[in-house]
């Protein structure tokens, strides 16, 4: 089955680990088999984990967990200094990546996962999430920029949520 | 280019998204500009921790059964009306096929050979990756690297270019894999290499599957009498989507 991994990678994280995560998966891979139709050509990828990703914020509302402000919009994120703080991170620090991964909000956290796992383009980003093009560059630079300042503050281990 | 400037290109450079211009532009900056230097090396150390921390969650086992059975899949049709003498001869076919099966198993030595194969292959693509040793023929063009391989196997591997679809053909080598002399082909996604390795398909050799090994993906598949394993760190839907690439070619 053709992008199954990728679905459920996305939905995992959206869903920040919740088991709920493997029927959000199913759900959307049998939304994807009955609107097949309406898939012509491109890239089946993208097609697909945009209709993961609406129905991880379907999930998302209906329970509550979700406040309706886009925050990439929000203007509070701090401008970049010069030099970056240089991060005490080694590769495989696993766990304290993934306890800051799942304090970003859900759309810092999806456009990192969509990138860095995922290694999807600008363009499959915008498609996926259904934004501009041009405007995911600087999205990528303020959701990395996030993610280092949660890195670099010390409790973020205990904070996170289970598995 | 100003430092402002390339401030804001760093992220576009850093996920190879600039245009080949662009990207020698801000280099030539990089090389004056120690800021920018930092901050990159920054950037990067965060992409590093990321792609090498195990993070990707692949779908369970469990999850890919129920999403198969809720899935309608092709029905079988209903067998009513078939005479019973047919059945009898259907069941005799699979009694002598068993029978072969069985004889043929007990035969030859059980190895557990799949994995031995996909360890071979990923070693010689880790022995690409030192410098000098990834491509014999280097070149984007199929018709330059697929005459290359004549005479030095005794094949002609299909060399297929998907630089439309993001995976630009990089060149060619001749690799030797679990002892046997294959075709490599050398495909680029974005900064990363991948090696799909091609040989003649035998039933008693030829890679299968797919998965992860310390860090890299494999994605294995036959098609008309070759046996191709890819090989990279790319995402393993990368790979797949390159799978799907090659089926679809003649």
């Amino acid at each position: 089955m053709p992008h199954l991994d990728a679905a459920y990678n996305l939905a995992r994280w959206l869903l920040a680990g919740r088991t709920e995560a493997e029927d959000v998966t199913q759900d959307a891979m049998l939304r994807a088999y009955r609107f097949f139709n309406t898939f012509h050509s491109g890239d089946a990828r993208a097609w697909l984990l945009q209709i993961v990703r609406n129905c991880c914020y379907t999930w998302l509302q209906k329970n509550r967990n979700w406040l309706d402000v886009d925050e990439l919009d929000d203007a509070s994120v701090p401008r970049e200094k010069d030099t970056p703080e240089t991060l005490a991170i080694s590769v495989n620090d696993r766990e304290r990546l993934l306890g800051a991964l799942e304090q970003l909000s859900p759309h810092f956290r999806e456009i990192l996962v969509l990138r860095e796992l995922e290694g999807c383009s600008y363009k499959e980003i915008a498609a996926i999430t259904s934004r501009p093009m041009g405007t995911i560059m600087s999205a990528l630079a303020r959701a990395r920029q996030q993610l280092r300042a949660l890195l670099t503050k010390p409790a973020v281990k205990e904070a996170r949520l289970e598995l | 280019m100003s430092c402002e400037l390339a401030q804001t290109r760093l992220h576009a450079y850093l996920d190879g998204e600039l245009d080949a211009a662009g990207s020698a532009d801000f280099n030539q900056h990089l090389q004056a500009c120690p800021i920018c230097s930092a901050a990159l090396a920054e950037e990067e150390k965060l992409r590093q921790a990321l792609q090498e921390s195990r993070l990707y969650s692949r779908a369970p086992a469990g999850l890919r059964l129920r999403v198969q059975e809720s899935l309608p899949g092709p029905r079988v049709e209903k067998a009513y009306g078939i005479a019973i003498w047919r059945w009898l001869a259907v069941a005799t076919v699979l009694f002598l096929a068993a029978a072969l099966g069985w004889r043929q198993l007990s035969l030859t030595e059980r190895k557990p050979y799949t994995d031995a194969a996909v360890v071979a292959a990923i070693d010689a693509h880790l022995r690409s990756l030192q410098p000098g040793h990834m491509m014999d023929v280097q070149s984007t063009d199929q018709h330059t690297v697929k005459p290359w391989f004549d005479g030095k196997l005794d094949f002609a591997p299909p060399v297929p270019d998907f630089a439309a679809n993001d995976f630009p053909l990089l060149g060619g080598r001749l690799d030797v894999v679990g002892g046997r002399a294959v075709a490599a082909l050398v495909y680029g996604r974005r900064k990363h290499f991948i090696s799909v390795f091609i040989e003649k398909a035998l039933p008693s050799s030829s890679w299968s599957g797919s998965g992860e090994m310390q860090g890299y993906h494999w994605e294995a598949w036959n098609k008309n009498g070759f046996s191709f394993c890819a090989v990279s760190d790319v995402s393993a839907s990368d790979l797949d989507q390159l799978k799907q690439f090659f089926l679809q070619t003649q």
